[in-house]
């Protein structure tokens, strides 16, 4: 048997290769000496952060190239440590006044600051200490004439074990021959974490100091999909594993090929595959994973970690953003849903004893009209520019849907009255989550363009169970026969309307879930972006009418259990 | 010689993107500027320096501002210490 060891599975994949350690620059350190001409190593030192310049300038390009500008701005922050004079021009000083050498000073000066940093108390903070020690290891290692970190001079396939990876190493990484990493450091959010997943290299990090141990060449076998690590596998390891690896990969080129398809079923019809987002910076993702929309923008990041609303043109903007880069795909927007566990500390609400019962997204909205008419006035003008569809969350009865649609077509009157162009066929929606509302669904299916299923909290309500709840989690049963009843109801109800059906919770993602989904006729699964391409190779797999079949057969049975069976048993003999 | 105390309202504080925005201002004054919380000072040029105060929500921040164009360099530096997070 060979060693084993576990750390944080940062990104999927299984490598297989012999270990090529990383032996990290800012090991280094400098002796205390007298330079033998101050003038000479002020000048010494300046070409070596002319040089570091350089360099850094070249991988920020890259990175952008590579990975996109957000993630090279990290290579900015580099770049602009170079010109802060407590770090640069303070050691030119040390040099001129004490006459000392360049690296000495250097590494004096910034030792100082990465203590500080390192002691904060803010996690933020103390990633900056990962930046000036990445700068400060390139400007040494200029200055002695050594190559900083050893990763451009690997030529051979391997898999890297490092201490910790800092973001330049990340980024020149030579995906040709570097299979994968490991480092002894690190968490999932770190970021040579997010970075192994935008190149979609397997990664484990947080693997511990014994990662540290393993010596260069030694044959390593990682599966980052566990975040398991095998030192000096055996033949038959490396064997299974290797078929592992083919299969994995094979799975992840048959995956890819679905990229740009449509989403048929077996029998050739078509449901659309759409994702949820909660941030611009999420676009990305529905791109790589070829979504065909979004169907759930959920609008709530705009107000939240902040001192105060966001305004009408910061929304706009935003929104405006959204569904531009989208166009022609259609982009739900969800209008604020907040309330319950998501709080906003400068609206200063009035605590509640069951704030999920509370006064929460439409509910608040109806209550705060001038928050809701601000984001109501953003999303008309947006709609400009793409295709949009406004959906309004938590609606319990009829009353709140008019209340709210109202207030929409004021707002549009308002706008064009202000000579704004707004589009005449925007779609209004809401979101069942409530199952008052998913009883009343066919009286509510003719004041609406849609619905859309927010499994979330509609069995959390079903089920009286509170998800946050440890003590009462098997309550919540999204395939329990009370959920898929009400599903079906709401299917139904807005068939008969002649109206679309989406669903947007955690369930339209979920394997079991899906096929009798499809069976009962949903138009639209909006789910994680991750999810997109495995939902949609299982409904190639899977025809609609054969599972509309069944509808009537699993709604009469009694349990989640019974129902779950049911469906892999089907979909084994289905996928054979 | 001029100073100010001021409030930051940010909630995550002063980290490394509304600190360069603020460095890069006071880059576009030729005064010396030095900004101080509970007792340590430092050069309001220096990101670095800045970055070690730890800056978070509702701390009191002076700032002092000494020679050409100080007046100007208090008023919009205040300004922006106290709502660069609000744009």
């Amino acid at each position: 048997m060979s060693n084993r060891l576990t750390g944080i599975a940062a990104s999927p994949g299984i490598a297989i290769a012999k270990a090529f350690r990383l032996n990290n620059a800012d090991d280094y350190v400098p002796v205390a000496d007298k330079a033998a001409d101050t003038h000479i190593e002020v000048n010494r030192f300046r070409k070596a952060v002319d040089e570091a310049r350089q360099e850094l300038e070249e991988i920020r390009i890259l990175t952008e190239q590579r990975i996109g500008a957000a993630k090279a701005e990290i290579f900015e922050a580099h770049l602009m440590l170079l010109e802060d004079p407590d770090y640069v021009d303070a050691v030119i000083e040390g040099i001129e006044e004490e006459g000392m050498n360049a690296e000495f000073k250097l590494h004096e000066i910034a030792n100082s600051f990465i203590e500080v940093l390192s002691a904060m108390d803010n996690e933020l903070l103390r990633e900056r200490a990962a930046d000036v020690k990445d700068v400060t290891g390139r400007i040494m290692s200029k200055l002695r004439g050594v190559s900083y970190a050893a990763i451009a001079a690997i030529n051979e396939p391997c898999i890297l074990i490092a201490e910790d990876l800092t973001p330049s190493d990340t980024a020149q990484l030579n995906l040709d021959y570097v299979l994968g990493f490991v480092t002894e450091i690190g968490s999932r959010t770190s970021h040579s974490a997010i970075m192994a997943r935008s190149l979609e290299v397997p990664a484990i990090v947080g693997a511990g100091t014994a990662a540290g141990d393993i010596q260069t060449g030694t044959m390593v076998v990682m599966d980052a999909s566990l975040g398991t690590v095998l030192i000096a596998p055996t033949e038959e390891e490396v064997a299974d594993y290797q078929s592992r690896k083919l299969a994995y990969d094979q799975r992840r080129v048959e995956l890819r090929k679905l990229l740009d398809q449509p989403t048929l079923s077996a029998d050739g019809q078509h449901v659309e595959l759409a994702a949820n987002i909660g941030s611009v910076e999420d676009l990305q993702k529905v791109f790589a994973n070829g979504a065909e929309g979004i169907g759930l923008f959920r609008t709530e990041f705009l107000y939240m970690g902040r001192s105060a609303m966001p305004s009408e043109e910061e929304q706009f903007q935003v929104y405006k953003h959204v569904l531009e880069r989208m166009n022609p795909k259609p982009v739900v927007i969800r209008t604020l849903d907040i309330g319950g566990d998501k709080e906003l500390p400068y609206m200063k609400l009035p605590e509640e004893s069951n704030p999920f019962l509370g006064l929460r997204a439409i509910r608040l909205c109806l209550s705060k009209q001038e928050i809701f008419r601000t984001q109501l006035r953003a999303l008309l003008r947006a709609s400009a520019y793409g295709q949009l569809k406004i959906m309004f969350p938590m609606i319990a009865v009829m009353e709140e849907l008019r209340a709210a649609k109202q207030l929409l077509e004021e707002e549009k009157g308002k706008l064009v009255q202000e000579g704004v162009p707004v589009p005449e066929n925007i779609e209004v929606g809401i979101m069942i989550e409530v199952p008052a509302a998913a009883l009343g669904a066919d009286f509510l299916a003719k004041e609406v363009d849609f619905f859309s299923i927010g499994t979330n909290d509609l069995i959390q309500y079903t089920m009286a169970a509170d998800r946050m709840n440890e003590t009462v989690s098997y309550l919540y049963q999204p395939c329990h026969p009370a959920v898929l009843r009400l599903i079906h109801m709401v299917i139904r109800a807005a068939e008969r309307e002649g109206k679309w059906v989406g669903m947007c919770g955690e369930m339209a993602g979920d394997v079991t879930a899906i096929p009798i989904l499809l069976g009962m006729g949903l138009h639209e699964f909006s789910m994680s972006a991750s999810s997109i391409l495995p939902a949609r190779a299982l409904i190639k797999e899977v025809s609609r009418t054969e599972w509309a079949g069944y509808t009537q057969q699993i709604l009469a049975m009694s349990s989640q259990e019974q129902i779950q069976q049911f469906v892999k048993q089907k979909l084994r003999s289905d996928l054979q | 010689m001029r100073s100010q105390t001021f409030t930051i309202l940010n909630p995550s504080g002063f980290h490394a993107r509304p600190t360069k925005v603020f460095v890069q201002k006071v880059g576009t004054f030729p005064c010396k500027v030095s900004v101080s919380k509970g007792g340590k000072k430092v050069n309001g040029k220096s990101s670095l320096s800045m970055l070690t105060l730890g800056i978070q929500q509702n701390d009191e921040v002076t700032l002092e501002v000494d020679g050409e164009q100080e007046e100007q360099a208090l008023q919009e530096l205040g300004a922006l210490l106290t709502h660069i997070f609000e744009e």
